[in-house]
């Protein structure tokens, strides 16, 4: 009579070790996949592995991180943003245009359209709309707007905004230590507060939410604010560094986005989603995206066709690994 | 406003005291709801009282869930009161009850399985928060579990979906006993040992009995009868939506509770039919072994016979009927199909139609092969096909070309059936088909069914709903994904399939 309940005990903890373990391992995939990359560009340039090296190749990552960290707010709430890449692009032109010129005007568009999105979570919650409709539809608006704004290419970033993504620490490069500030802020913000318990919850059981006494019309809008929030980041580092806009200039970062959020180990339903490894597959997109290709010298117009093949190669060697271990 | 409510007597069952109500935890009087056409209760009334247990039983659909959901406050009656310690509470919600201190642990899990066991525990309690608090949701989580299942070897920083389901269940009833701001009056735990063993249930029982102890009270409702009969202080019955009985648990034993929730009532119409009309035994048509069968008990059906799944909802009924259809179209191990199988699906607006599709198109879709005409379907045949149905079933529209959202539920039912049976299938599988069917749709179907098996059809049926075993020639009870009983017609009771079905693994 007492030998059986510490028996089971006894199994039990093992069992949960063994799932430990897996959970440990699946969460170390994101860095795995990066440090591959890493490595296979060490292999055919090895002085791209310097400061100077790493500057340029992750130019570009910074925005990528934030757009990657939008469309995770959104895929915590089991919903899904095909509209942050021509928001980004629209933020961008409203950068590059009014906030450089009437930075007033252009703070309050920006505070708007992130009132927009958090609108939208609340029309998706409340219509009981399929979240992939609605900014699929957002996703011409805002498209739409961008090429008001700015008929063709141009504009200029305003100079506070240029000094300060041309910032260069000592030791180590810019875009690394603003990935490793991102990631520390959102993972706090959602893994570590009280409230990003109920974020994430409302992600992986909304009945049991309601249940208990939570509006998940408020979940809701709160993450597709944050979503916003990070778009707008995201467009403002872009033209930071790109230092004048294009309406079309954001159009990649929806599947790019979406891709990093399940490359860092998130998934699509549950609210299982992680910062940290959402940032991390950002990393790893920007980097497999355009240096690893051109020093593996292949040809601009194959460059696409390669990069969407890294990325099947890349997703579907997380799905392997990670279906070996359940 | 205690004087309100002195004038309400409790005429349920064993008390009658007047004035009384205010010692109540919580009182329901008259309440009623109803889920579109099926009433689900019908004027029910109920209370627990202070530092009392009280067992509710009563079979699946006897409206349990509905009262239990009105007590949380999940659900709202469409009419009659609840009053909370002799208070009518007019806009009663999940909030509210909350504060009053009534927790409730539903049948199906409500953790959320991508979070922590102490960020689920932070999810009923909105004071947690600010700095340490996962430090104190973890505390407050553990310490219940240490007091009410001693050994648990679970941790506060678990994920849910890594635990076992038996100890999600733990986490689950020790979370809805854990305490911050609100108050802890009454806690209702739907079904708690399901998935518990033997150990743990009885650590939880004894627990439940230490807590009504001090005063606060506890609503229990299971399955396993002597659970029930043991621990409660009184026992409520409910049976097609209303409470038939409730006195104290001394008062029952098993063989009353079994009486009282079956409804001894005169059935002898059908049975006498079916009993005379036993044909004799047809070729075999099916032959299978449930995947979890240990010893050799197995289903058989011959051509012409009607059989019957009982037991209670979710015991693998379902499961061995999708494996009978598959194995019809590739074989299996165990499961041996002699001929064409249709199934009926139970959940129609998921599992059964085709909601862009008219009526006759969702008739037809399993007959193509003779509806073709060359590469096409020919509308003349599917019309034809669909006529027949509707004069022989009896649908009720005007034009079998409407969409099939135009019938009410029943006849969008009868529909499926005329599916089913219109096609070449000799073996119809029945996934409790009629849930949510007016009595009359009901009747009509029953009377088609025997005479479709009269004409050497089989049909194997797994119905939630006793009555609807009269009509089976052979009835197999299962329970945890096996067959526990097999039981010819005349042999069936109603008493035999629940005490087939409820049998305590003590």
């Amino acid at each position: 009579m007492t030998a059986a309940p510490i028996e089971t005990g006894l199994k039990g903890s093992s069992e949960r070790d063994r799932l430990a373990r897996a959970r440990l391992l699946r969460g170390l995939l994101p860095a795995l996949s990066l440090v591959l990359v890493l490595l296979a560009i060490a292999w055919l340039n090895p002085r791209a592995i310097s400061y100077f090296g790493f500057s340029l190749m992750l130019n570009l990552a910074i925005p990528i991180a934030l757009a990657t960290i939008a469309q995770m707010f959104v895929i915590a709430g089991n919903e899904l943003d095909l509209s942050i890449g021509t928001f980004v692009g629209f933020v961008g032109c409203v950068t590059a245009t009014w906030l450089k010129d009437a930075p007033l005007v252009g703070v309050l568009i920006l505070l708007g359209s992130i009132g927009v999105y958090a609108l939208l979570g609340a029309l998706i919650y409340l219509r009981n709309l399929p979240s992939i409709v609605v900014t699929l539809g957002m996703s011409f608006v805002w498209q739409g707007l961008a090429i008001l704004i700015l008929p063709k290419p141009g504009g200029k970033a305003p100079d506070w905004l240029l000094s300060l993504m041309a910032f260069k620490p000592p030791l180590i490069p810019f875009p690394i230590i603003a990935a490793l500030l991102i990631a520390a802020v959102v993972h706090f913000g959602l893994m570590r507060t009280s409230y990003g318990v109920i974020l994430r919850g409302s992600g992986g059981n909304a009945a049991a939410l309601e249940r208990a006494g939570w509006s998940l019309l408020k979940t809701k809008v709160v993450l597709f604010a944050l979503a916003g929030l990070f778009g707008v980041l995201s467009g403002m580092a872009l033209i930071g560094i790109t230092t004048s806009a294009d309406a079309n200039i954001g159009n990649g970062y929806t599947l790019l986005a979406i891709a990093g959020v399940i490359l860092g180990g998130g998934e699509f339903v549950g609210g299982r989603v992680s910062p940290i490894g959402a940032v991390i597959g950002a990393l790893t997109l920007a980097l497999a995206a355009s240096p690893l290709l051109t020093f593996m010298h292949i040809p601009p117009d194959w460059q696409v066709a390669a990069n969407g093949a890294i990325l099947i190669i890349v997703l579907a060697a997380r799905m392997l690994i990670s279906r070996r271990e359940r | 406003m205690p004087e309100d409510n002195t004038d309400i007597v409790g005429l349920n069952g064993a008390e009658k005291r007047f004035g009384a109500s205010n010692m109540d935890i919580i009182r329901l009087d008259g309440a009623e709801k109803h889920f579109g056409a099926v009433r689900a209760l019908a004027g029910v009334d109920f209370h627990v009282g202070a530092g009392e247990c009280v067992g509710l039983v009563g079979h699946n659909g006897a409206g349990k869930s509905t009262l239990m959901h009105m007590v949380a406050g999940t659900l709202v009656p469409d009419s009659g009161r609840i009053a909370v310690r002799g208070h009518v509470e007019d806009n009663y919600s999940v909030p509210r009850s909350q504060q009053l201190g009534i927790r409730c642990v539903f049948q199906e899990l409500s953790l959320c399985p991508n979070l922590s066991v102490a960020e689920n525990t932070r999810i009923n309690h909105p004071a947690l928060r600010g700095l340490g608090w996962r430090r104190k949701a973890a505390d407050l989580i553990t310490a219940k579990l240490d007091e009410i299942f001693p050994g648990h070897s679970i941790s506060a920083s678990d994920i849910a979906s890594d635990l076992s389901i038996g100890r999600r269940q733990m986490v689950e009833v020790a979370r809805a006993f854990t305490v911050t701001q609100d108050p802890l009056e009454l806690v209702i735990l739907d079904e708690p040992t399901s998935s518990l063993d033997a150990h743990t249930a009885g650590q939880l029982l004894a627990f439940v009995r230490r807590f009504v102890a001090t005063g606060r009270s506890c609503i229990l409702i299971s399955h396993v009868l002597g659970e029930v009969l043991q621990h409660a202080d009184r026992i409520v019955v409910m049976r097609d939506g209303k409470v038939v009985a409730s006195d104290a648990a001394k008062a029952f034993d098993r063989d009353r509770l079994v009486t009282t929730m079956g409804g001894a009532e005169a059935r002898e119409k059908i049975a006498a039919e079916i009993a005379t009309q036993k044909p004799e035994t047809g070729p075999l048509r099916v032959r299978a072994r449930p995947a979890r069968q240990e010893d050799g008990n197995e289903l058989v059906a011959h051509a012409g016979e009607i059989i019957g799944l009982a037991g209670l909802a979710g015991h693998g009924q379902t499961d061995l009927l999708l494996a009978i259809f598959a194995a019809a179209a590739r074989s299996k191990t165990g499961i041996e199909v002699t001929a064409p199988v249709a199934l009926v699906a139970g959940d129609r607006q998921s599992d059964g139609i085709f909601p862009q599709w008219s009526i006759a198109q969702n008739i037809g879709i399993r007959s193509l092969k003779r509806l073709r005409n060359g590469l096409l379907i020919s509308p003349q045949r599917e019309a034809e096909l669909a006529d027949f149905w509707r004069k022989k079933i009896g649908i009720r529209t005007p034009d079998m070309n409407n969409n099939i959202f135009s019938l009410s539920g029943g006849n969008q039912q009868k529909a499926l059936f005329a599916r089913a049976l219109g096609s070449d299938a000799k073996i119809v599988l029945m996934d409790d088909p009629m849930r949510g069917v007016d009595i009359g749709t009901k009747l009509e179907v029953y009377d088609l069914v025997r005479e479709e098996a009269g004409r050497g059809r089989t049909f194997l049926w797994y119905t939630t709903e006793t009555e609807e075993l009269d009509n089976c020639h052979q009835i197999y009870v299962f329970k945890n994904g096996r067959i526990v009983a097999n039981l010819r017609r005349d042999e069936l009771t109603e008493k035999k399939i629940i005490q087939s079905s409820f049998g305590d693994a003590a």
